[in-house]
């Protein structure tokens, strides 16, 4: 009896909710550590970037009028998802260099990186707002409130770095245009499967395969993008800065950072605004 | 009728003017290696003194000067710093009336605003953030936060002392050093401010002020020692530094234009709704980058409310800046001036239609009467643009899901004032404006504990309060 052929998954990209091919039609060869060819790849195009941000935007005030425990819930979905699918992650991980133990301890710190994150969900208000004692008769508080739609050029750990730039920005109520690590993208599309079967509603986090050098300046210079990640970027970090002062976009440069230790709050700060709200007192 | 006013100014003897000013570097003044510059009392057209444009070479020495106070400044227990800026608190109070008068020149703004205003404000900014100095550990960013290094600091004119103010305090209070580049039109109090620094004993190259226009002002963001740069000013200016600093280290405060909206709801304190309205966009002749310029009113209130609004805006006093009883005082330059012109033929040519309220305009001097623009729509450039004048443009909405689709129709967000006596309203358009500072029931309200900055492209980093401070050390986002 001859033995049974495997059915392979073919990999695409996942904007509002849906899993496309690039409308380009292209892809790109992922490989593993050896150089040996693991899939076709969907290559994001400027058009797919356009899509993913109409898709985010559309998303965005909804998950943003979320209340903060569902937003928590729905985040700490995410986690549970994850642990159930973390043999498939161990061995993407381990197919592009981890030894099993370093993919083990990937996995277990990105899915513990998602349960902090949730926590934060219902916290972060109190914790970055602040009620201001102003000297004339008024009630003055002030509230983190999200950026708007924030893109992230993902670093090169493929999953822990991947989530934990993506969530700081999905926490707060923003909806975020992520571009996988090109050199090992596959957990980023096994990331997708999982969020799309989370309760994360579609758009609210659109991930992208292909080339941040090509990707990246589009996003960039969208003018209805409002903060930029530049965690990933390459030696165009300086121009992607340049092109998204144009709508004046918030920038978090690069950084060397280290991804397995836990994180402060700057990252989720980084992509909310204050609002203060005025209010007299009188009778 | 018209109340009659005998002429009531305010004296200028106490401001004692040189004729002419150096830069403030390293504690002392010093002449600059570059020309000079006239600054001129706009209401009058006077030269008030003639001034200093520092060069490259200038700013050069004056971040070095504070590069070398960094250390020690930064490492005094944060008590003793706070005991400098207690000082300064202390003398600018003292001298106010200095202030008050010698920042109306300068300016032309009204007496009664630099007096009830500007100066005491700056007097307490500085007591507020005194008080942060040893107590940097409770700002949020861990235990032990870090000053960032020098501050490059750029100010408009619209608030002169005010701005240094924002600027220098919370800096200074981090454990910063700073360079400061007050605006062209208005160097005069920031210079008197070097003569607090002094009456303080504040140690040389803390505080380093350089006068000059934009060349200037470039240098201080640019030079490659400076690690912070707060800049307050027009958006298109706040680019070009987000440009010149993309690549660097540096950190950003920029406090940039703003168009909003100022929303009144038919069941309004009517009164109350209205002299907010003449506060939002004629408080300071409108130079305000959170003037409320938009006026978006019920439609089942707008003759009413325009009716009222006419009538209060011709009680409106426009004139000598040091007349006590003055509201409207000289618009700040010819330049500013001929912007304002220019916007509002804009408005003429695109079909709006323009009433301006009854007012002898003086001789010399620049100046615009209170002016207001009905049948405004969305699309007119006078809808979009930031004016920065005494203009008011007047749209109307029927529902609050209108309100806020066109209060939120624009790349700024830095302001919006809502007007309404029902509390759950306030909190929804609240909520839903998308605006760094929102005023219910009220309107230009400050306060040194209470964070101040916009959204989209009014600029990031907050002003004011424990946000504000953040911006001075590290560990804070942008």
């Amino acid at each position: 009896m001859s033995e049974r052929v495997e059915v392979r998954k073919t990999h695409k990209l996942y904007i509002g909710g849906a899993f496309p091919r690039s409308e380009s039609g292209r892809t790109f060869e992922a490989l593993d550590a050896k150089g040996t060819f693991l899939a076709n790849m969907a290559k994001g195009s400027r058009k797919d970037a356009r899509d993913a941000v109409r898709a985010a935007r559309s998303a965005q005030s909804g998950w943003a009028g979320r209340t903060p425990y569902n937003r928590g819930q729905v985040i700490y979905r995410i986690a549970e998802v994850m642990e159930d699918r973390r043999d498939q992650l161990v061995e993407q991980l381990r197919a592009v260099g981890s030894t099993p133990k370093q993919a083990s301890t990937a996995v277990d710190l990105t899915v513990d990186r998602i349960v902090w994150y949730a926590g934060w969900a219902d916290k972060f208000v109190q914790v970055l707002g602040n009620a201001n004692p102003v000297s004339s008769p008024f009630f003055n508080l002030s509230s983190p409130e999200p950026t708007g739609v924030v893109a992230v050029l993902a670093p090169s750990d493929p999953l822990l770095g991947l989530v934990s730039t993506i969530l700081p920005a999905v926490v707060t109520g923003n909806a975020v245009v992520v571009v996988a690590d090109e050199s090992a993208p596959i957990p980023a599309v096994t990331l997708a499967e999982i969020l799309a079967t989370s309760d994360v509603p579609g758009g609210v986090i659109n991930v992208l395969t292909g080339s941040a050098a090509e990707i990246g300046p589009w996003l960039a210079s969208h003018m209805d993008v409002n903060g930029i990640d530049l965690a990933g970027a390459g030696d165009d970090a300086k121009d992607l800065e340049i092109a998204s002062a144009e709508n004046l976009k918030r920038v978090r440069r690069r950084a060397a950072e280290d991804w397995t230790a836990e994180p402060d709050l700057t990252r989720l700060a980084q992509w909310t605004e204050t609002k203060t709200v005025w209010h007299p007192i009188g009778v | 009728m018209a109340f009659e006013y005998s002429p009531a100014p305010e004296s200028r003897s106490i401001v004692d003017l040189k004729s002419s000013y150096g830069l403030f570097i390293d504690g002392e003044f010093v002449e600059g290696t570059g020309s000079t510059f006239k600054s001129i009392s706009p209401s009058t057209e006077e030269v008030l003194a003639e001034v200093t444009e520092g060069s490259a070479a200038d700013v050069d020495r004056a971040v070095k000067a504070a590069r070398k106070a960094f250390g020690p400044w930064s490492k005094m227990p944060g008590g003793e710093r706070a005991k400098y800026l207690y000082r300064i608190a202390r003398i600018v109070a003292e001298r106010s009336r200095e202030f008050a008068v010698l920042e109306t020149l300068d300016n032309g703004k009204p007496i009664k605003e630099t007096r009830d205003v500007d100066i005491p404000l700056v007097s307490q900014w500085f007591f507020y953030y005194a008080g942060w100095a040893d107590k940097l550990a409770y700002a949020g960013l861990g235990p032990n936060p870090k000053p960032l290094g020098v501050a490059g600091q750029v100010i408009p004119w619209n608030f002169p002392l005010m701005m240094l103010a924002w600027k220098v305090a919370p800096a200074l209070a981090a454990g910063n050093t700073v360079v400061l580049k007050p605006a062209e039109t208005t160097p005069l109090t920031a210079l008197l401010f070097a003569e607090v620094c002094q009456q303080a004993d504040l140690p040389r190259g803390v505080v380093n002020i350089v006068t000059g226009a934009g060349a200037t002002g470039q240098a201080v963001v640019e030079h490659p020692d400076v690690d912070k740069v707060a800049f307050t000013g027009s958006t298109a200016v706040g680019k070009a530094i987000a440009r010149a600093i993309a690549g660097t280290d540096k950190k950003a405060t920029l406090e940039l234009g703003g168009k909003a909206a100022n929303i009144v709801f038919a069941d309004a304190p009517l009164d109350q709704a209205v002299e907010g309205i003449v506060n939002g966009i004629f408080f300071n002749q409108g130079h305000v980058c959170c003037a409320g310029s938009r006026l978006l009113v019920q439609e089942s209130v707008y003759d009413e409310v325009l009716e009222r609004l006419k009538r209060r805006m011709s009680t409106l006093r426009l004139g000598d800046p040091l007349d006590k009883n003055t509201d409207i005082g000289a618009i700040n330059s010819a330049e500013q001036l001929a912007r304002i012109k220019a916007l509002v033929k804009v408005g003429d040519d695109e079909g709006a239609e323009r009433w301006s309220a009854p007012c002898e305009i003086p001789d010399n001097g620049f100046w615009f009467a209170p002016t207001v623009f009905t049948g405004v729509s969305q699309a007119h450039r006078i809808a979009r643009e930031e004016i920065f004048g005494p203009v008011l443009s007047v749209l109307t909405f029927r529902t609050p899901s209108e309100a806020i689709e066109k209060a939120n129709n624009t790349p700024y967000g830095l302001s919006a004032g809502v007007w309404t006596e029902k509390g759950s309203r306030i909190l929804a358009m609240a909520d839903r404006l998308r605006a760094g500072v929102v005023w219910a029931n009220t309107f230009n309200q400050f306060d040194p504990a209470s964070p101040f900055g916009g959204y989209q492209e009014s600029g990031y980093g907050r002003e004011g309060g424990r946000h504000g401070l953040a911006a001075y050390l590290e560990g804070a986002p942008s």
